[in-house]
């Protein structure tokens, strides 16, 4: 009788490119990134990191609405979403709001989601993707769909969605990855395991000793990469889309990473169940410091460039609410039309009272 | 008597539970340190530990499927979902497994489990945090559904629901869970269908459930000063219900509403209303049974379309007068 498990999780090792001094360590898989491209991979996790401090601010001023922090998961979400195309389509869960920002969705837009306007979830034409799913695992086995409409037109495109290590262990999970992988359908699955599920650890998640094993069972690609390593997520990213592009099927990729703020801000605090120490020993692996200190070695970056684009998302923001707050607001009349493409007749008596008192 | 929290009255009747019988334990998400997402089990896992408060991976399917089976070994797992509406993931194991097990293995089995499901609008948690689903529940024959609306039902209906051999669906309003009200430490339990008369009148019985029994408390003290007087009832166990209590009261006051917070189109204050108007309360009536319940789209995040989606005092009131009116 042979026994399997040791082998097969020992050859689980993680995928890096740039370590914690800034180094390339993988000279190999270097990604074909021109200077502009890694100015840009740094402009945009630093754009998102103020993004994060202001959109914490603006929720404690009560400006903001639901909001789930994403300071040092910044190569994770950016690095993976630089090697997409637009016509791939995103299934985010309520963390990857960047995502969505870099592929397309205004600023103020977003602001409206938070804020739980519709208006925030009405995809701009060209941009391919979903609003925040945040219904654990529900966008595993949706991107399955989507993937595979993707096939059945003809797409060269592929479907890519996030959950985090928590959501591993929900069974749309394993069935979304287990369907794509049946039909050899083009989708990226992406787990940011940070390491817990609000308060639960991911030791009490699994027994399982990397979530990226979990690929193997569904028959499909799986790989654990260093997820503050904006490269290493770019390259493993880009390989997984040319595969399934090219025809050889989804692909599940485990990124390393943290959170650093609370799980949301309604009220999480996250000393409850986590040490400094913890949290020290991460920051000390921070994305955006080891890029800084990569590009500043290739003199392709500067406190000033640095300062540039800290301002230029400071003043987007604020642009952003001005906009956020102009919109119009939601009436009870909009929530009916939306629901069916046309009103019942049973609710058309509620819409008329509903008109009238709205139009007083 | 002392003071206590609705969710410490259900915290409470837990722990009670667990410290005389081994068998009890929790399940949920984040139920340990945490507490979970309410604060309800706060400080269980320091007293049971961790195999008796048992933070459990992200399933609802395993922690409702677990719970059946551990629940056909002789335990009596009590599980949080952290969220009422992620129940939908566990029906299944809810509708098709524990309801129906002792009904096909001929009684030679019994599935003792209390689902606890934080339910309900009024927190801004938007559409898929929101719901009131007991409509769902109540449907299923096999399965025990109870809401108390006060922290002494919480903790008497707890105490029974553990004790229940069947499945008890237990409905908590998110809302309440920092209402305070006497609560007695000692032992006692509230039992299955029956009914309680909040408050008596005269002139309309108002049967309401779960966090629409204070809305309506607060509306009939409102009604009150113009000289209507309302009997209110809080069927406190849908499933059981005490319908014989209702009946007595409409052939009373011979007007009867319902008021419930789910939405009024297939809600379960429909199933009330009808059982009033088949009654012998039916010769009584002045005027038609009427419901006044949540209007059909999910729950708004914005806090005042949030408000407009479910009975306020305001709304109970005016349903009330224009019914006085006629
Ligand atoms: C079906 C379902 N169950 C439970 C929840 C409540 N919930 C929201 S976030 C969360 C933790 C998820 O953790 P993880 O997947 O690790 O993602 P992270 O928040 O760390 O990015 C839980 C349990 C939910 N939203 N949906
Ligand atoms: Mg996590």
């Amino acid at each position: 009788m042979k026994h399997v498990l040791e082998s097969v999780e020992s050859q689980f090792e993680v995928f890096q490119i740039l370590n914690e001094d800034g180094k390339i360590v993988n000279k190999d898989d270097m990604p074909d990134l021109s200077d502009e491209d890694l100015k840009e991979l740094m402009r945009r996790m630093v754009y998102t990191r103020v993004l994060d401090q202001r959109s914490i601010a603006l929720n404690r001023q009560g400006r903001l609405g639901f909001y789930a922090p994403t300071a040092g998961q910044e190569a994770s979400q950016l690095g993976s979403h630089f090697a997409l195309e637009k016509d791939d389509f995103i299934l985010p869960g309520y963390r990857d709001v960047p995502q969505l920002i870099w592929h397309g969705l205004p600023l103020y837009q977003a602001f409206l989601f938070s804020r739980g306007h519709f208006h925030g979830n009405q995809m701009p034409e060209g941009v391919n993707a979903l609003s925040p799913q945040i219904i654990i695992g529900a966008q595993y086995v949706q991107a399955a769909g989507v993937a595979l409409g993707m096939k059945l037109r003809g797409k060269k495109a592929v479907a890519v969605t996030y959950t985090g290590d928590g959501g591993t262990s929900q069974g749309d999970f394993y069935e979304g990855m287990n369907f794509a992988g049946a039909y050899g359908a083009p989708a990226i699955f992406f787990v940011q395991n940070n390491y817990f599920a609000i308060s639960v650890p991911v030791e009490q998640q699994t027994a399982a000793k990397t979530l990226a094993q979990k690929a193997v069972a569904a028959g499909i690609e799986g790989i654990q990469v260093d997820g503050m390593d904006v490269l290493a997520m770019y390259a493993a990213t880009k390989h997984a889309r040319e595969r399934a592009i090219n025809g050889d099927g989804p692909m599940l990729i485990e990124a390393l990473t943290y959170r650093y703020g609370p799980h949301t801000m309604a009220g999480d605090d996250p000393t409850r169940y986590r040490t400094e120490d913890l949290d020290n020993e991460w920051e000390k692996k921070d994305p955006i410091v080891r890029f800084r200190t990569f590009l500043e070695g290739k003199k392709l970056w500067s406190e000033e460039e640095e300062n540039k684009v800290i301002e230029q998302a400071k003043d987007d923001i604020k642009e952003a609410i001005k906009e956020a707050d102009k919109y119009p607001k939601q009436k009870v009349t909009d929530l009916m039309e939306n629901m069916y493409e046309e009103l019942p007749h049973n609710l058309q008596e509620q819409w008329e009272e509903y008109k009238e008192k709205e139009s007083k | 008597m002392r003071e206590i929290t609705y969710a410490s009255a259900i915290k409470e009747a837990m722990v009670q539970e667990m410290r005389i019988d081994k068998d009890v334990f929790i399940l949920g998400e984040d139920i340990g340190i945490y507490g979970g997402s309410f604060g309800v089990t706060n400080g269980m896992i320091e007293e049971f530990g961790p195999e008796r408060v048992r933070n459990t991976p992200i399933s609802e399917s395993a922690i409702s499927g677990c719970a059946v089976g551990v629940a056909m070994m002789g335990m009596r797992p009590i599980l949080e979902i952290q969220f009422s509406d992620f129940v939908m993931i566990a029906m299944d194991n809810i509708v098709n497994q524990a309801a129906k097990m002792r009904y096909m293995f001929g009684g030679k089995t019994q599935v003792p489990m209390v689902v606890r499901l934080p339910s309900g609008s009024g927190l801004g948690f938007a559409a898929q945090h929101s719901q009131s689903l007991e409509a769902w529940m109540a449907h299923v024959p096999g399965l025990i559904v109870v809401q108390p609306s006060n922290p002494y039902d919480a903790k008497g209906l707890m105490k029974t629901a553990i004790h229940n051999n069947n499945p008890v669906i237990f409905f908590e309003q998110k809302g309440l869970y920092n209402t305070k009200a006497d609560v007695p430490e000692e032992e006692y339990k509230i039992p299955l269908g029956v009914a309680e008369v909040k408050k008596e009148g005269t002139d309309l019985t108002v049967v309401a459930t779960g966090i629409m029994v204070n809305r309506t408390l607060e509306a009939a003290e409102e009604l009150e000063k113009d000289g209507n007087s309302i009997e209110v009832i809080d069927p406190r166990t849908l499933v059981p219900l005490d319908i014989k209590t209702i009946i007595e009261s409409v052939k009373k006051t011979n007007r009867a509403l319902v008021v419930y917070e789910a939405v009024e189109r297939g809600g379960y204050g429909a199933e009330i209303a009808s059982l009033i108007g088949e009654s012998e309360a039916f010769d009584f009536l002045d005027e038609p049974v009427s419901r006044l319940g949540g209007i059909a789209t999910p729950i708004p995040y914005n806090p005042k379309l949030e408000k407009a989606a479910v009975p306020q005092v305001e709304d109970i009131v005016k349903k009330v007068k224009s019914m006085m009116n006629k």
